[in-house]
């Protein structure tokens, strides 16, 4: 094994930087003779050094179906024995997921800058709420000014009120995207950070339709584990179906270089616009789907710091990355309640720690640097999960581990 | 078809005050190869610029295939039939060899979003077609073996067809290409010579081309226009074109009384 990959790399070298070389070494003659040698080193090596890439779609579609029977089997496992604080972080780690996956489609596939994620969160859970409260309940919620009439008597059932949610936010996103990306620049991210302040004063201030600052409560919570993690995965499975297209070829060419997009007949407004509405519509969803989990929403909850936190999974996952996006959801959501170990009192060895209120957000943030400081490019950089991959990093691994036992 | 395949009338390009390129009128008549030389500064670059709509020209009209494309957005003329390439290469340099080339197919794109997500649809034998239009082009250019590097990790000159791959992909009638030699040695200059020749019957391409190197230019042109300090000085066959007096003092200054 090892000795068949010296002899690998020593022929690429050969075939790279010395030709005449190459060519005199194994007396090869005829040009065809040389390219069939050099397709077939290369063939090799690429079995052992590279990345795989032979095409098993068979294997990996099984790998991926048992995996998600895996999971589908842990849910159940969870949902039926878990307590509720358990429960509430695999929710919260299911809708942190689709926010992030959907937010790194605007902001790392398509390399515009958006910073409007809490906007059209704060809009998705805003509609999906009216929607879905009775009327007896809205009267009762409704105290310091009546809600306006057509709302008040609506009454649709959840899975409507997602979509509806979904849709009022891509709407909103659309509007903005039609005079911004008009121009070229980073226009994107002010109006997108004017436009998460306007959606605070407004839900503040339009006391007869999101009832101020008093929120809405009440609501029935019908988010449980199915529906976040049913929602979750197919808006994974749709925004990796979406960048696999042609459509999510021209986002990255966008990213990469306008004006060469430009000159090869993608229209770059159009692909942006799209990125941004359909992110948008996933984001408004997730509003829906978070408000009928924590059953009581406030202007206040849709802070900047939401879109800040965001940010944060995407670039620590590594931007561009879907696969990246999931693991920084996972890692920040989770992690974040781990962390909460720091801020209680523990005695070790008879020393008595008091617990620092607000410890965690100081880890965290060290521990924010030190990616930032050892690698940059986050933990995928913009590679994406494959079973092969996965599949060569454990031979790797293991190789190590023989070598070295 | 009698009508005009490429012709600019008068076209003119001002920053500021500055004429960067005046009165420039160019006529390429089908399956041509016509070249487009001047001294550095002169203007060619704003001419391909100007053509593709990355510019907006300030006066003047461009004809192409009989239709008024002047003040068009680049993505239309684009896909209207003209690829060209950049005098600084401007891959994606982040996605692959298979990806840049398909990329410059998505005009072509007959599935919806909803197919792509789904799945369903024209999706699988359109993204097959691109696909195997990617893999052909790679093998006309020689760049198969880099199909899955990524195309910033390519050689120079390697980028370079690349680029022309990525060009041809949008099925183009008209391929301009800024610069394609520039920084080659003499014999992949030759090489490359052979291959624009080779395009052009195959896939029967007219082709318009910027360069500095006078050996390559005059030996793959057809016809040649010369433009200094934005204003055209000369027209005509290789052969006229090294003989006029104008184009000599351009290039070597004026001879003193």
């Amino acid at each position: 094994m090892l000795g068949k990959s010296t002899f690998c790399g020593e022929a690429l070298f050969c075939t790279k930087v010395l030709p005449g070389h190459f060519r005199n070494a194994f007396c090869i003659t005829s040009e065809s003779e040389e390219r069939a040698y050099v397709a077939a080193v290369r063939g090799m090596s690429d079995t052992l050094q590279r990345n795989d890439t032979r095409i098993t779609p068979g294997r990996d579609r099984m790998l991926t179906c048992v995996s998600l029977a895996t999971f589908l089997c842990f849910l159940w496992y969870a949902d039926s024995y878990f307590g509720d604080y358990s429960i509430r972080i695999l929710n919260n780690i299911a809708i942190f997921t689709m926010l992030a996956v959907s937010y790194n489609l605007i902001n790392g596939v398509t390399g515009q800058f958006s910073l409007g994620p809490n906007a059209f969160l704060a809009i998705g859970a805003y509609t999906s709420s009216l929607l879905t409260l009775s009327p007896e309940e809205k009267l009762r919620t409704f105290i310091i000014e009546p809600l306006v009439w057509p709302i008040s008597e609506i009454s649709v059932s959840f899975p409507v009120s997602i979509v509806a949610a979904g849709v009022v936010a891509a709407l909103l996103a659309l509007l903005m995207a039609i005079p911004v990306f008009r121009v070229r620049g980073d226009y994107l991210a002010i109006v997108t950070l004017g436009f998460g302040e306007v959606i605070q004063v407004v839900a503040n201030n339009v006391v007869s339709v999101t009832n101020g600052p008093l929120g809405l409560k009440g609501l029935p919570p019908y988010t449980n584990l199915w529906w976040s993690w049913g929602v979750c995965l197919l808006t994974i499975l749709c925004v990796v179906r979406l960048v696999n297209s042609s459509y999510g070829r021209a986002m990255k060419a966008v990213r990469e270089d306008e004006t060469a997009a430009e000159a090869m007949a993608i229209n770059a407004f159009r692909t942006k616009t799209l990125a941004f509405t359909f992110s948008a519509f996933v984001q408004g969803a997730a509003g829906g789907l978070l408000a009928h989990l924590i059953t009581t929403i406030s202007p206040s909850l849709f802070t900047f710091m939401l879109t800040f936190n965001l940010l944060i999974m995407i670039v620590i996952g590594g931007l561009g990355s879907t696969t990246g996006a999931v693991i920084g959801a996972v890692l920040v959501t989770w992690g974040g309640e781990l962390l909460r170990a720091f801020e209680e009192p523990v005695t070790v060895f008879g020393y008595t720690y008091e617990g620092i209120p607000g410890m965690r957000m100081v880890i965290f943030s060290v521990l924010l640097v030190l990616v930032m400081l050892f690698a940059r490019s986050g933990i995928m950089g913009r590679h994406e999960f494959s079973w092969q991959a996965l599949i060569n990093r454990c031979h790797l691994i293991g190789n190590f581990l023989r070598r070295h036992s | 078809m009698s009508g005009v395949f490429f012709r600019t009338e008068r076209l003119t390009v001002s920053f500021g005050g500055l004429a960067a390129l005046s009165n420039l009128d160019l006529e390429i008549q089908e399956g041509e190869i016509v070249g487009l030389i001047g001294p550095n500064g002169a203007g060619k670059t704003t001419a391909f610029n100007a053509i593709t709509g990355i510019v907006k020209p300030s006066r003047g009209r461009i004809v192409f295939l009989d239709a008024d494309i002047t003040g068009w957005r680049t993505p239309r003329i684009a896909r209207s039939g003209i690829a060209r390439t950049f005098q600084n290469i401007r891959l994606y340099e982040d996605l692959t060899v298979t990806e840049n080339v398909m990329v410059a197919a998505h005009c072509s794109v007959r599935y919806s979003v909803v197919e792509a997500i789904s799945g369903l649809g024209r999706f699988r034998s359109d993204e097959r077609r691109i696909h195997e239009r990617a893999q052909f082009l790679l093998d006309l250019m020689g760049l198969t073996r880099f199909a899955r590097e990524k195309a910033g990790s390519l050689p120079y000159g390697s980028q370079r067809k690349l680029e022309i791959a990525r060009g041809l992909a949008l099925n183009p009638q008209l391929l301009l290409l800024d610069e394609p030699v520039a920084g080659m040695n003499p014999h992949e200059t030759m090489e490359f010579c052979e291959l624009v020749r080779t395009i052009r019957t195959e896939l029967g391409l007219t082709v318009g081309l910027i360069d500095h190197d006078m050996g390559f230019v005059m030996d793959v042109c057809h016809k040649i226009k010369v433009i200094d300090h934005g204003i055209p000085i000369a027209w005509g066959t290789p052969q006229e074109i090294q003989n006029d007096p104008k184009v000599i003092a351009a290039y070597l200054g004026e001879t003193s009384a």
